[in-house]
């Protein structure tokens, strides 16, 4: 078997990586177009960028955006992460089953059901429609793919040095947050993240469990976007493309420091 | 010892709890409102529960739920079944399409060398944390009819000028579309699965004198199937109730469920009927869910 890869290796990453990228390259360079037609270029321009810092409407949206993002991806991890554990070191329980069907189920429901079913259950309970509904329906969908990073943490690593805190008398509450969260805490910080970009990017179920007063930046890309391509809407993603871009570096870079200083700590600990 | 149990109990508890109350309970609440009719109310259905109607009145509203919204969502006349057919055959071509671009992207940054295995994981993850709207709103701009596949198509003399191609509107837009936005769902556990093997099983065939395809055939496959089976569900559940590739990449003749199903909710405003077509949905996907969940939990929790 030869190492390395082959000419037909290379091409399909190649190619891959081509269909992967190129319309979102395409989308930044016509952002900067001068031209209302995005079809048409007509040299290079600033222009929408400084068209959509007055759009009102699209900032207000941005803004709650945000917010239901934070709110959501800070409860979801708590809740994800308590899940998390429940699945993976409680054994047995009764209606265990259940429970890992209802972690589960949403990573792969489709998005139309989620949302039709929680505005229906707003409705049955009588609970005003806007920034709350939204919030609390997002966190439902999003602590199950929380859990699901959090888990695959969980599962790999060394039991035994949460048993030995147990058995020096530590209680289970400060084994927790003195052994396992920092172990698991790269896990925990993704998942906080995964959270966040779902929350920001999802559509339907914030249209379906919205209110009067509270629309998400999605919605209103939605509203524009069913009228035509415009260039200011490509300003916009491209706005949001470099956000997620950096985030995402930046925590790539930090979680390989840091998983870089537990393995010389852990070299460490081995020789000492 | 008795608050540690507590605490133990209040772990479980909490999640447990939350997804019962917005998970379980929603789709009771869909599946009781499907039995329902429509009306000029608010909320726009009848009957409704309030158990401080006493429980007279709540055993005459109980004999008032009907199937009735099956028959109409089941019956020939409309065109629900059509299309549950085709979200189903959309998918499922989008999965085998999905399959079929992912393999050979997968098995390739899986021979990688391990030091740009990283890279390449980040570059196949990152396309996916940008917006799903707007990844499928880039595809507008290249397919329409003056979009820039066709200006490329024109200016390499490929097509003339006169007949652009027709793509963005018709079905193969939406495959495009679907098979561009779930492509990480399909490469991440096909990778997972690839880069667990080892490599030492295609020496050993090789040294046999098997030859390499048949090694791929023989050996390879075979252990990438949990992984081949994880990406074809994480794909095809979802594909299924899609909404917003076929509104906006497909034409008015796409038909595809989670699209009549919203029409039939923010349009026509009949919760009851889009309640049914969500139940009925959910019926035709409950085999591939609980397969899934199984696997998942077979995989996540290292059972």
């Amino acid at each position: 078997m030869r190492k390395g890869l082959s000419w037909f290796n290379v091409t399909s990453i190649a190619l891959g990586f081509t269909f992967l990228y190129i319309p979102i390259i395409l989308l930044v360079i016509y952002s900067f177009n001068a031209s209302r037609l995005v079809t048409v270029w007509a040299g290079f321009s600033t222009h929408w960028y400084w068209q959509l810092f007055q759009n009102q409407q699209l900032l207000d949206a941005a803004w709650v955006t945000l917010r239901v993002a934070f709110l959501t991806a800070t409860v979801a991890t708590v809740l994800g992460t308590l899940a998390a554990i429940t699945l993976t070191r409680y054994g047995r329980f009764l209606g265990r089953t259940l429970f890992s069907g209802m972690v589960y189920a949403p990573l792969v429901m489709p998005e139309v059901i989620t949302g039709l079913s929680l505005l229906l259950l707003f409705v049955a309970i009588g609970l005003d429609r806007g920034f709350w509904t939204i919030t609390l329906a997002h966190i439902t969908f999003t602590m199950c793919f929380v859990s699901v990073v959090v888990q695959s943490r969980l599962v790999t690593f060394d039991r035994s040095l949460e048993e030995a805190a147990l058995d020096l008398g530590c209680t289970p509450f400060r084994t927790f947050f003195v052994i396992t969260l920092p172990i698991i805490l790269p896990a925990v910080v993704s998942g906080w993240m995964l959270a966040f970009t779902l929350s920001l990017d999802d559509l339907v179920i914030a249209s379906f469990t919205t209110g009067p007063g509270a629309t998400t930046l999605p919605m209103r890309i939605y509203s524009q976007v069913r009228l035509g391509v415009t260039p200011e809407i490509n300003a916009a993603c491209t706005i949001l493309i470099a956000i997620v871009t950096v985030v995402v570096i930046f925590a790539s870079i930090m979680t390989k420091r840091q998983e870089a200083e537990r393995q010389k700590a852990e070299r460490l600990a081995a020789a000492g | 010892m008795a608050t540690k149990a507590n605490g133990r109990w209040l772990v479980l508890a909490i999640p447990y709890l939350w997804l019962l109350a917005l998970f379980l309970v929603p789709f009771l609440i869909v599946f009781k409102i499907s039995l329902s009719q429509d009306a000029i109310a608010q909320p726009p259905y009848v009957p409704t529960f309030d158990l401080a109607q006493g429980w007279a009145l709540f055993r005459e509203n109980l004999s008032e739920l009907s199937f009735e919204n099956y028959g109409y969502v089941l019956s020939w006349d409309n065109e629900f079944i059509e299309a549950y057919g085709s979200s189903l055959w959309i998918a499922g071509i989008s999965t085998i399409l999905l399959l079929l671009v992912g393999y050979p992207i997968a098995y390739a940054m899986a021979r990688a060398p391990k030091s740009i295995r990283p890279t390449l994981l980040m570059l196949v993850i990152l396309p996916f944390w940008t917006s799903f709207l707007i990844r499928v709103y880039a595809w507008i701009g290249i397919l329409s009819p003056e979009g820039l596949l066709n200006q490329l198509l024109i200016a390499l003399h490929i097509i003339s000028p006169d007949a652009p191609l027709q793509i963005l509107a018709t079905d193969t837009a939406v495959y495009i579309g679907i098979v561009y936005s779930y492509l990480p769902f399909m490469i991440l556990p096909l990778y997972a699965a690839l880069e667990k093997m080892d490599e030492t099983l295609l020496e050993a065939a090789a040294d046999l004198g098997c030859p390499p395809f048949a090694a791929f055939w023989k050996i390879t496959w075979p252990l990438s199937l949990p992984g081949v089976f994880a990406g074809c569900l994480l794909c095809f559940i979802p594909a299924v109730g899609e909404f917003v590739i076929p509104d906006l990449l497909g034409g008015s003749d796409t038909l595809m469920i989670g699209k009549v199903l919203w029409t039939e909710f923010s349009v026509n405003r009949s919760w009851t009927v889009s309640s049914a077509v969500a139940v009925l949905l959910l019926m035709v996907l409950v085999i591939p869910i609980v397969f899934y969940q199984n696997l998942q939990a077979r995989e996540v929790e290292g059972r």
